[in-house]
């Protein structure tokens, strides 16, 4: 009968975390789903505890307590701009304690009602090492992903010969060492699969470079959600399954939306190695053509006398921290009688949204920031488009160049405005290693140097 | 076996109400989505109090304690940061 309680409270945790992420459809209604996600995980906890198999309350409240303090201090002093990291660093954790659950699991089997220790039945041990596994790829691709985007480690691809065929190979290992596993059911085995699957997670993610990590981060959503799937299946724990469920269909979609946004295939970023030695290439091949540059004092004459502006900001206003500068320069232009608008890329910055959350850091109210379907028809009616550290997702290349590295990949039509602003560092190609023409075109103004040091110019002189 | 059969029935009608829910949440929110499905992805704290709760002292119960202190990092550090994150998003005042 207890055991039925429990289900029956699972269950109700497991509408609320659907609850929650429903919540996000709209900001809105975002806060009270983030809520209903406490709720749940309230409720779940619970009625865990209440489950007879818990005896000794005193190593639970100690570990809630270390935990909850370390993620409670690490996310009040988290800065914004180090957000992808932040979630990057998250994921490995759950990632690890996915392992560590299948673990205890294995270690002591009655506690969870599968079996005596060696007597496991042989659907628990796949499950198991499914969890295990996953886990464990989740926990290691994501410290890569942590590093590379903190700088750590370098954010260019990593490739070597025959990569994709040590990684096959290792996959193939893995296989058999599962195998093993659940034909002798010894801790090596266990162990040994969970290394080995460690080693293949630090594998994929190395050949993948920084400006592909909105794919990664989300594809590592989505295994950190499958490993608690596998935990889910392993525990026969309904709320695992659902929960796991949603979250890896969440970062499955979001890895989606990110290839789309870059037109390129899932595959194509995993195996990696894009825009690392191109880059270089290219860079010699660029001839000097003529282009215009400009200072702050061109720049707030050109958007002063406009009616008006829309902003494209890149990872390089997130680099530069420009968000707040920018802002107050978009204020005193809306106060001069400017229409001030932004306009964001899906796959803009290190992470899925990762600019919306900067302008809203900023103070931007959110209906006058817009995306890419949106924005794109009235580029041709507006003035300036102000491109604050973005480069490819402007390129007209990816329309027109069918041998173009981003040919197909949506981009942000600026080309179309009266003139265009791009406030960048330098002349330089961006990710993708391809010049964009639109810097020598006649209506393109270059505003060399630091995005937020050229914000607060414009400001200054526009105050004057 | 059976209950197999069922915990898969269970996990693909998951599966379907995640397509359905996620591509319904705004693209402005997809940072927040991560983080909230970060901590609520760390739910797998259920499994880890199971490993801890006994009384009876073994690998298991280290295993597990691991597995609550990460947990618990996450679920707290999730929540609060998607709190965090939402807050700023305002309207325009009219």
């Amino acid at each position: 009968m207890e055991q039925n309680y429990s289900i029956f409270a699972y269950l109700i945790s497991g509408i609320f975390f659907i609850l929650a992420l429903r919540g996000l459809s709209s900001p809105e209604t975002a806060r009270r789903g983030n809520v209903f996600g406490i709720l749940g995980m309230i409720i779940a906890i619970i009625t865990t505890l209440l489950l007879p198999v818990i005896e000794n309350y005193v190593l639970i409240a100690l570990a809630i307590l270390i935990g909850g303090a370390i993620g409670t201090s690490i996310a009040l002093k988290i800065k914004m701009t180090a957000l992808p990291q932040l979630i990057a660093a998250f994921h490995s954790l759950v990632g690890l304690a996915a392992v560590m659950v299948a673990g205890a699991a294995f270690h002591n089997p009655s506690a969870y009602g599968i079996g005596q220790t060696g007597n496991i039945p042989t659907a628990s041990l796949i499950e198991m090492s499914l969890g295990s596994s996953i886990g464990a790829v989740t926990f290691s691709g994501s410290i890569i992903a942590f590093t590379k985007l903190q700088g750590i480690m370098s954010g260019g691809p990593i490739t070597f010969k025959f990569q994709h065929f040590l990684n096959a190979a290792l996959g193939l290992i893995l296989i058999s060492v599962v195998i093993l596993f659940c034909l002798h059911q010894t801790q090596n085995f266990f162990w040994g699969l969970s290394i080995l699957a460690f080693i293949i997670g630090f594998l994929i993610i190395i050949p993948i470079g920084a400006a592909d990590m909105p794919v990664v981060i989300s594809m590592l959503n989505s295994y950190s959600g499958w490993a608690a799937c596998g935990i889910g299946f392993t525990l026969s724990n309904n709320l695992l399954i659902i929960t796991g469920a949603l979250v890896g269909s969440s970062g499955a979609i979001l890895s989606y939306i990110m290839c789309k946004g870059m037109n390129r295939s899932f595959f194509s970023v995993i195996l990696g190695g894009f825009g690392g030695d191109t880059e270089i290439q290219s860079n010699a091949k660029v001839e000097q053509k003529p282009f215009k540059s400009g200072d702050s004092n061109d720049a707030a004459f050109i958007m002063q006398n406009a009616e008006s502006v829309i902003i494209i900001p890149g990872y390089g206003m997130a680099a530069a921290q420009a968000q707040h500068a920018l802002k107050e320069m978009c204020d005193l232009l809306k106060k001069k009688g400017v229409n001030v608008r932004y306009a964001i890329h899906p796959v803009a910055g290190r992470m899925p949204g990762h600019m919306n959350v900067l302008l809203a850091e900023a103070n931007v109210p959110y209906d006058e920031v817009l995306e890419l379907d949106a924005i794109n028809r009235d580029f041709p009616s507006t003035d300036v488009a102000f491109v604050i550290g973005a480069n490819d997702i402007t390129n007209p290349a990816a329309k027109t160049d069918p041998k173009s590295p981003i040919y197909g990949m949506p981009i942000l039509e600026v080309e179309n405005a009266k003139s265009i602003l791009f406030s960048k560092r330098s002349l330089g190609v961006g990710y993708a290693g391809v010049e964009n023409e639109l810097f020598f075109r006649d209506n393109t103004m270059m505003l060399f140097g630091d995005a937020k040091e050229m914000c607060e110019s414009i400001i200054n002189v526009i105050k004057k | 076996m059976e209950h197999l059969l069922y915990e898969t029935t269970v996990f693909i009608l998951a599966i379907f109400v995640g397509y359905y829910v996620i591509w319904s949440v705004t693209p402005a929110l997809h940072s927040p989505l991560m983080s909230i499905t970060n901590a609520i992805s760390s739910v797998i704290i259920v499994g880890a109090l199971i490993a801890v709760g006994p009384e009876l002292f073994g690998i298991s119960k280290i295993l597990g304690f691991i597995a609550v202190v990460l947990a618990s990092v996450n679920i707290f550090g999730g929540f609060i940061v998607t709190q965090k994150m939402l807050q700023m998003f305002k309207k325009k005042k009219k």
